[in-house]
């Protein structure tokens, strides 16, 4: 429907006539607007007080108050970074970032496997197979039975039981992955601008699929054919990077762990610590998703099946193409609230020694003394992480929603 | 979930928000203290206390707090209520304690903590007095060959976070231009854990605590070895909030008392005999003569309550540390090569 069109409910209907303002209690417009001015009055004046009296309070107990700690030389020792960090130069603020990215890092990574690994479980407990459909419905009422802490202790105390790093090196059978109770260590490449550059050229390669996949639907729907995707979209992902790669001299050189002094030195890590919230945050929350999943599965209408059934569907077609689609409207809204538990969850990375934003403020506010900004902190990153959380789904559930016709 | 972690800090966020908590006035009837009424008025002294270091506090079979820290509290409780029994041990972690006492969840607090200028400036609080002197060590396994920290480069070391151990590790690592690994673990049994795992290959923190938790091991205590290297002086203090001058008088003199109790031979089970004694100073420490408790704001024979109830300092020592192994060394009194040293009592 065109803009200009008037709707045609309101062709000839009356419009209400326009009034002024009056100033008299028997006018609603006055009213509200007095409400309005009265309710946002007492919020400001208690916010006013709260503010004013903690301030009093603090300066007659004589406990430091302010921010401006945050450009204080920290001191405080940090395990686990993705920047640069070195205590006897760096400041609390820059030790609080290192904190909100490593929360960052489990809650990202988190949700993406627990909606993976709780899809699958979900509709493997709507399997025809038996043995399927009970394993992974007694995964799911374990699993949630059992507190989220204990879990992760539990992990935490399996991970502490491999081998030590010197048996792990000892023992060494494969040359370049080692397990062992400092964490799982990898060969790691050694990364040059070059691999950025290419890395660039991966990005673009991967929005020229993005728009040739565009252009292969338009003609689809015009034409019926489509235009073969697949070869170009492998050119345009392999092509440019590699040529990148190659135009800038190809360099290549892999860093291997070895064992020197108490502990692997080179390549990467992972920490026993990341692995084990990892492990515990993915496998709890994904018993919740086993369940969200099905249930969305069971809400789509059997006629549905028994419709793509009789255009010949097989079963794992039926269910990629026709069921989880659908599946997707019912699924999205309660995932959110899955995706908002597991990033606070992460908040119990103290228990076990991962260094998360709480963690990292919890230390800061303990050796600063400053407990109600670092409170402040904490509460500022989750409710920053949890409405960008909400908000995405939120475009993402109005982007799939039906359209009503 | 955060709270977990942070309820110390909710608590004194929801006293400062809402509190009209100004320090009290002095009342008239009162003795001048509202830590000091309020005990009284209460009938219990809140302690905060760890609760799981042995030789400082940790119950007993029985479910009886007992330790170093544990006696300090009860001795200051006999001093304002006359009676140990009314203490009562709050627990507190090392990340919540100062706002434990911050927001009067405890009245006092004794639970190894290090008097430094920063905690004195920025948090409100003060020390009354030191209970233990003592420095930063590192227990590591005998299997890893290590006998001096200096051979610790490139070390894990397990380590609570929100202390002054982890600073002074971060020192004593940048002034010896080494690296190491952090791991910081708030639960401390969790953390003694990962250390006896071989999570980490030190285990760092009060060396007093070291030394306890080794014994605490008992016939597994040989293979872990106690560095002697010490890379950092750790005085271990008694601390109150601040703006209770009075109350904190109470906490430092009753500390001072049981020094002067041990410089002058007066123990828990002969204090009875000192009644007649004629040495003006014994005198005036129990009570017979002059007017020390109602300086305190207290009863006259505080002190004998408190020196018959739990006894002087080395009883206490005795009683709590010295099973463990641990040499007095420079906690023994002034007169014979420590530092406790007792300003006289007059
Ligand atoms: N003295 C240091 C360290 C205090 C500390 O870490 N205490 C340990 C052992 S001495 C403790 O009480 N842990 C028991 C707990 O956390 O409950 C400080 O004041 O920061």
């Amino acid at each position: 429907m065109s803009d200009n069109t008037a709707d045609p409910r309101l062709i000839g209907a009356r419009v209400a006539p326009k009034r002024s303002l009056r100033f008299s209690w028997s006018d609603p417009l006055f009213r509200s607007i007095v409400w309005q001015i009265v309710i946002v009055g007492v919020v400001v004046s208690i916010a006013w007080y709260l503010i004013h009296n903690t301030n009093e309070n603090l300066t007659a107990r004589r406990i430091a108050t302010g921010f401006g700690f945050l450009d204080r030389v920290a001191g405080i020792p940090i395990g686990e970074s993705m920047i640069d960090y070195n205590p006897a130069e760096h400041s609390y603020g820059r030790a609080l970032l290192i904190g909100v990215l490593n929360t960052l890092k489990v809650a990202v990574i988190g949700v993406v496997l627990a909606t993976i690994l709780g899809t699958l479980i979900g509709i493997g407990r709507l399997s025809k197979n038996w043995l399927v459909a009970q394993l992974t419905a007694f995964y799911v009422e374990t699993i949630r039975d059992i507190p989220l802490l204990l879990q992760l202790l539990f992990w935490y105390t399996v991970l502490q039981g491999l081998p030590t790093a010197r048996q792990a090196w000892d023992r060494n059978v494969n040359g370049s992955v080692f397990l062992s109770n400092r964490g799982i260590k990898v060969p790691l490449l050694v990364w040059e601008p070059v691999h950025g550059w290419a890395l660039l050229a991966f990005t673009a390669g991967l929005f020229g699929t993005w728009l040739w996949s565009r252009r292969s639907r338009r003609i689809q729907a015009e034409t019926g054919a489509r235009p073969a995707t697949w070869p170009v979209a492998l050119g345009l992902l392999i092509v440019p990077p590699v040529v990148v790669w190659l135009a800038l001299g190809a360099p290549f050189q892999i860093d291997y762990p070895a064992l020197r002094g108490f502990n692997f030195q080179g390549g990467g890590t992972v920490s026993p610590e990341y692995f084990a919230l990892l492990l515990g945050l993915v496998i709890y929350t994904a018993g919740y998703i086993a369940e969200i999943v099905r249930s969305g599965i069971q809400a789509v209408p059997n006629g549905q099946w028994e419709a793509a059934r009789a255009l010949g569907l097989r079963h794992g077609a039926i269910l990629r193409q026709v069921v989880l689609p659908q599946a997707l409207r019912v699924v999205i809204p309660p995932m959110t609230s899955q995706y908002l538990n597991l990033t606070k969850n992460s908040s119990l990375a103290v228990a076990i020694g991962y260094q998360d934003i709480v963690s990292i403020a919890n230390t800061t506010l303990n050796q600063t003394g400053q407990a109600i900004e670092g409170i402040a902190v904490i509460m500022a990153v989750y409710l920053t992480i949890s409405l960008s959380i909400s908000l995405f789904m939120n475009w993402y559930n109005a982007h799939i929603a039906l359209v009503e016709r | 979930m955060i709270r977990y972690v942070t309820s110390g800090a909710m608590a004194l966020i929801a006293g400062m928000l809402l509190g009209s908590g100004f320090v009290q006035p002095a009342s008239a009837q009162g003795t001048g203290s509202a830590t000091l009424d309020a005990t009284r008025t209460r009938g219990q002294l809140l302690c905060g206390t760890s609760g799981q270091v042995p030789g400082f506090s940790l119950p007993d079979s029985q479910g009886v707090m007992r330790g170093l820290d544990a006696d300090t509290c009860r001795a200051v409780t006999a001093a304002a209520l006359g009676d140990v029994a009314k203490v009562k041990f709050v627990p507190t972690t090392t990340q919540n304690r100062f706002t434990a006492l911050q927001s009067g969840e405890v009245d006092m607090l004794s639970r190894s903590t290090t008097w430094t200028l920063g905690r004195e400036g920025n948090l409100g609080l003060m020390f009354a007095w030191v209970n233990y002197y003592d420095g930063t060590g590192f227990l590591v396994k005998k299997s890893s060959g290590v006998t001096a920290a200096k051979q610790m480069d490139g070390a894990t070391i397990c380590v609570q976070p929100g202390t002054s151990t982890e600073l002074a590790i971060n020192d004593f690592y940048r002034q010896n231009n080494m690296k190491f690994t952090p791991i910081l673990i708030q639960d401390l049994s969790e953390l003694q854990s990962a250390f006896l795992s071989g999570r980490c290959d030190a285990y760092s923190t009060d060396a007093s605590a070291l030394a306890t938790f080794r014994f605490s091991q008992g016939p597994k205590a040989a293979d872990l070895v106690l560095l002697p290297d010490i890379i950092s002086k750790e005085p271990l203090g008694v601390m109150v909030r601040k703006g209770d001058d009075k109350w904190f008088d109470v906490v430092r003199w009753t500390f001072i008392a049981m020094v002067t109790a041990e410089e002058k031979g007066v123990t828990s089970s002969n204090v009875d005999s000192f009644m007649t004694s004629t040495d003006p100073d014994i005198r005036r420490l129990l009570g017979i003569e002059g007017d020390l408790g109602k300086a305190l704001g207290l009863d006259p024979k505080w002190a004998y309550n408190v020196i018959k109830q739990v006894g002087n300092f080395g009883e206490m020592w005795d009683r709590n540390i010295t099973p463990m192994g641990v040499p007095r060394g420079i906690n023994n009194l002034w007169t014979k090569g420590g530092l406790q040293y007792a300003p006289p009592m007059r």
